[in-house]
């Protein structure tokens, strides 16, 4: 019965390290950004080829199924992701804020990248399923009746760590403060002399790695398609929404929400509706708390 | 005559270009002053302040500071000009603590955080010991002197308060205008606007009345206070007769 919260904690840290970047960007940019899934997807095919070119395998950690070889890759796809995302903002999203387009023609916007970030990843890549690594996955029991494998634990301590690196920078840094500031009250954050171009490049840059992180993860675990991120979306989305949407916290225990309950209609029988029962769970929740988990009434 | 600190020469500006607000405004604030901008609601005074601030797009006319033009400049850059700028409404970062809301006034000079600072603290001792506090959860009063802390931490030369009595009791407001007089003593020139013009111009040195988007009248502090037309438009007859 409890093998479910395993398989959902690690559902929910995958789910959370992807909707980090999309509650930063609604945010701070202050649209819904539905490219967000393409984010992990190329993240996770920039880290394949990464490992192709190091030529190692993924490595392993003793009983972890992977090891620095895919660490590494995972840092450099990291770098990569960000300057496309970066290149994107440049060419389109800038362009948008300087005419003062409304939200909606920047959510068109990225329905946009998003199609078109799918297309080109399989014009590239090619349709069928890629794998990182061929390894035999080890299960052991933590628990009386819970199962766990070994780079479960890996995945979830690595999604631990990001977010104790994320909250400290977000509360300790300037830039982290100044973020949080334009997030708030962008005229009041320019008033102080904070430069909002400076705070959009970060935040684009810390949604993109967390969510190559995310999609990497994600990748080992199951497999690499071009939808795989767009299969994430709705699950993060309702992470964003759950959690109340102008709280980064709470966008991860929305993660923790929606990861159970996918996981729990999986274990239940309901595979094929686990976005359903999510998303019923999400208006049940939003009927009783319209603002969310931890968010604010505006 | 010394150069003023801030000049504003014959300034249209508005929020859509079809519909200019300001209609030809013209001002000068001097080193140690408090001016004072005066005038019924709708007059244009937040939005004057908003144009220096580059937030509100000026059409026609000019804006400089001890002599260097800077119309249009970027609001962001303002701060780095040492143009410090509290509006009227929605003036602390509220989920931010005060300790963060002070630290956001030192990011053009970091160095001097820990000595402006104190001398913040000095000035606002009721807020040594809410560091810690969200600042949206400070009371009026608190919040104000948050916003006006801020705004002093990057030792401005010029700091313009928009308001700063808004919403808070008369016995409230005499505390935050003579707070402004002991921080005009620390060398800043005030660029003031008000609604409560006796309490303001009591503390000012010269005001300016707006009205529809024009200036109407200025001069020293004390002749607008005796002015009956002034008084009876702005200043309201029971204050006069208070006075008297
Ligand atoms: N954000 C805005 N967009 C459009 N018009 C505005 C805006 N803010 C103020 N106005 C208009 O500009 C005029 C002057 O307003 P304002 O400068 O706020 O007056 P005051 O501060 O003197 O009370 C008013 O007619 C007001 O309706
Ligand atoms: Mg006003």
């Amino acid at each position: 019965m409890i093998q479910f919260v395993a398989d959902g904690i690690v559902n929910a840290a995958l789910i959370a390290l992807g909707a980090i970047g999309l509650s930063m960007t609604y945010n701070i940019l202050r649209f819904a950004n539905f490219a967000q899934g393409e984010i992990l997807t190329i993240g996770a095919y920039f880290t394949l080829l990464v490992l192709g070119v190091l030529g190692f395998g993924i490595g392993a950690m003793g009983p972890v199924a992977f090891g620095w070889p895919l660490l590494a890759s995972i840092v450099v796809a990291v770098g990569t992701t960000s300057i496309i995302v970066l290149i994107v903002d440049w060419l389109l999203f800038r362009q948008l804020r300087d005419k003062n387009a409304s939200r909606i023609t920047f959510i068109m916007a990225a329905f946009g990248v998003s199609l078109m970030g799918r297309n080109l990843i399989t014009l590239v890549a090619g349709g069928e399923p890629k794998y990182f690594d061929f390894y035999i996955p080890k299960t052991f029991e933590l628990l009386p009746g819970m199962k766990v494998r070994p780079d479960d634990l890996a995945i979830v301590a690595i999604a631990v760590i990001a977010f104790i690196i994320l909250f400290a920078f977000m509360n300790r840094t300037s830039m982290g403060r100044q973020m949080r500031a334009v997030a708030e009250n962008p005229t009041l954050a320019r008033i102080n002399g904070i430069d909002v171009r400076a705070v959009i490049r970060w935040t684009w840059i810390i949604g993109a790695s967390l969510a190559t992180i995310a999609g990497a993860l994600l990748a080992h675990n199951t497999q690499l398609r071009p939808e795989m991120g767009f299969d994430m979306l709705l699950p993060m989305f309702a992470a964003l929404i759950l959690g109340g949407a102008n709280n980064l916290y709470g966008t991860i225990l929305g993660a923790i929400v929606v990861g159970l309950t996918e996981a729990l209609a999986v274990y239940v029988g309901l595979s094929g509706y686990r976005a359903a029962v999510t998303f019923l769970v999400m208006i049940a929740f939003l009927m009783v708390r319209p603002q969310g988990i931890l968010g604010e009434k505006e | 005559m010394p150069e003023p600190v801030l000049s504003i020469k014959n300034i249209e500006a508005g929020y859509t270009p079809s519909l200019p607000i300001l209609r030809g405004v013209s001002l000068d604030v001097f080193e140690g002053e408090i001016v004072t901008i005066l005038g019924p609601n709708g007059a244009g005074k937040s939005t004057l302040i908003k144009a220096i601030a580059g937030l509100v797009k000026i059409s026609s006319g000019t804006v400089s500071l001890e002599g260097r033009d800077i119309t249009g400049l970027a609001t962001h850059e303002l701060i780095r000009e040492r143009v410090a700028y509290v509006p009227q409404s929605e003036n602390v970062f509220a989920r931010l603590s005060v300790e963060e809301n002070l630290a956001l006034g030192t990011l053009h000079n970091p160095t001097q955080h820990a000595s402006q600072r104190r001398r913040v603290l000095d000035l606002f001792p009721d807020l040594e010991h809410l560091g810690h506090l969200a600042a949206g959860k400070l009371s009026g009063g608190q919040r104000q002197m948050v916003a006006v802390g801020r705004a002093l931490m990057a030792a401005p030369k010029l700091l313009m308060v928009d308001e700063p009595s808004a919403g808070l009791s008369p016995k409230l407001a005499q505390v935050v205008f003579a707070q402004l007089v002991q921080v005009k003593q620390t060398g800043v020139t005030i660029l003031m606007v008000e609604q409560n013009a006796r309490a303001a111009l009591q503390i000012s040195d010269r005001g300016y009345v707006m009205a529809e988007g024009q200036e109407k009248v200025h001069g020293a502090a004390a002749s607008l206070l005796e002015n009956p037309e002034v008084g009876a438009l702005y200043l309201g007859a029971k204050s006069r007769m208070a006075r008297s």
